[in-house]
């Protein structure tokens, strides 16, 4: 109940990029600092929607000044959500993994959150948000984007590659270029699970195509293409 | 009363709109500042201008249509639809709007559900919410506020032509850069 009030309050996913404190609250342990990463996921990303204004993107960062300047400066439309919030609306921050077991909850989050059109979107900019949901919402998932995405676009997705890691510090992600993105801290999450690089062709299995890049920190970047 | 179009039906210098008794606590918006300022709420607002704006107190609820020719600050609850073309609707921080919002300017310190769309700018400030399809020529979203929807950047005129965000690692740290076309 706690753990949702403060959600609902953005205490939990407030963090220091929203200027709240330094500590994830309930967990009591430092956030990471804030770090600019080069991204070659993202470079191919961008060049994949570069010259071809009037493009409609999907962001699950939630709208922030520097995403959408960088994409509707490029001519395109941006859809965005901040997903990970949204998670934790619907089910809660501290029964966020076992809150996916509901039914009913599972139907509301799709029905609030990921009830797009068919083949409405020309990219998606999922970040680190899969990692948080439970592996029949995560399949659920990655179906939906699936049919939301038109044939051909590609979807830009992280995992974090420390499998012995159980908690793992959730980030806003802003774009500050082409290659490079700023990391903004804003607390941690319980990881839903671990994935190696035959688990995510697995998951991604209904798309044409996954490419992974190699990171020296503990983030795969993946580019799926639709 | 705010489904009538006509010119003459507008009040011109009403700074309460609605003139039902509900309006009367609507004369309260104005809040006089208190000298112990360091004392004052987080939230900055801008207090409204002293003429030349309609203000929808924190105590009234309208539902139906405002089309209104003169800026207008809505700090209660309105559900229906907004029109203040060539004017500023400005949201409070108590403001609670359930409709589509057009403007040519509209500035967002509370919450909207609907979408919106703004001639020249949407302003979103920190702490406000905005579930819906924004049409604008320029935004300037500000670290904590929330927002789900799209966002179409109109191309009214030259200076809304798309360009290259050359360093906008250096607009990171600031909430209140502006989109494109600026």
């Amino acid at each position: 109940m706690l753990g949702r009030l403060r959600s609902l309050l953005g205490g939990s996913l407030g963090g220091a990029a929203t200027g709240g404190a330094s500590f994830a609250p309930g967990h009591r342990r430092p956030l990471p600092s804030e770090q600019t990463r080069q991204s070659n996921g993202l470079d191919q990303f961008f060049n994949s929607v570069r010259d071809r204004p009037g493009l409609n993107l999907l962001d699950f960062a939630g709208a922030n000044q520097s995403n959408v300047s960088y994409i509707t400066s490029m001519g395109h439309r941006l859809s965005s959500e901040d997903f990970v919030r949204s998670l934790e609306l619907s089910f809660g921050h501290e029964t966020l993994l076992e809150n996916q077991a509901n039914p009913q909850l599972v139907d509301q989050f799709l029905q609030d959150n990921l009830a797009f059109p068919y083949d409405s979107f020309d990219g998606a900019l999922i970040w680190d948000a899969l990692q948080f949901l439970s592996p029949h919402l995560l399949q659920i998932t990655v179906d939906r984007l699936f049919d939301t995405l038109r044939p051909d676009s590609y979807l830009l997705a992280f995992f974090h590659s420390d499998e012995k890691a159980k908690q793992i510090p959730l980030y806003n992600y802003r774009i500050a270029d082409q290659k490079h993105l700023l990391l903004q801290p804003r607390g941690w999450a319980d990881c839903g699970q671990y994935f190696n690089n035959r688990a995510l062709e697995k998951l991604f299995h209904r798309y044409k195509s996954v490419k992974f890049f190699l990171t020296r920190d503990n983030l795969r970047e993946i580019i799926v293409k639709r | 009363m705010w489904n009538r179009k006509k010119d003459d039906d507008y009040p011109q210098k009403s700074a309460n709109v609605p003139q039902s008794p509900a309006a009367i606590p609507a004369q309260t918006t104005r809040e006089v500042p208190t000298q112990n300022m360091s004392a004052a709420p987080v939230r900055t607002y801008d207090p409204p201008a002293p003429a030349g704006s309609a203000t929808i107190g924190k105590a009234v609820m309208i539902k139906g249509q405002i089309f209104s020719r003169e800026d207008l600050i809505i700090d209660g609850e309105v559900e229906g639809t907004v029109e203040a073309q060539e004017h500023r609707v400005t949201v409070g921080p108590n403001g609670k709007v359930q409709a589509s919002v057009k403007a040519r300017e509209i500035v967002v310190l509370g919450s909207i559900q609907g979408n919106v769309e703004a001639t020249d700018k949407i302003d979103i400030r920190k702490d406000a919410r905005l579930v819906g399809d924004i049409k604008t020529a320029r935004i300037v979203i500000e670290d904590g506020a929330y927002f789900k929807g799209s966002i179409d950047i109109t191309k009214g005129d030259n200076k809304n032509k798309p360009k290259e965000v050359s360093q906008p690692s250096q607009q990171l740290s600031s909430p209140q850069v502006q989109a494109a076309g600026k």
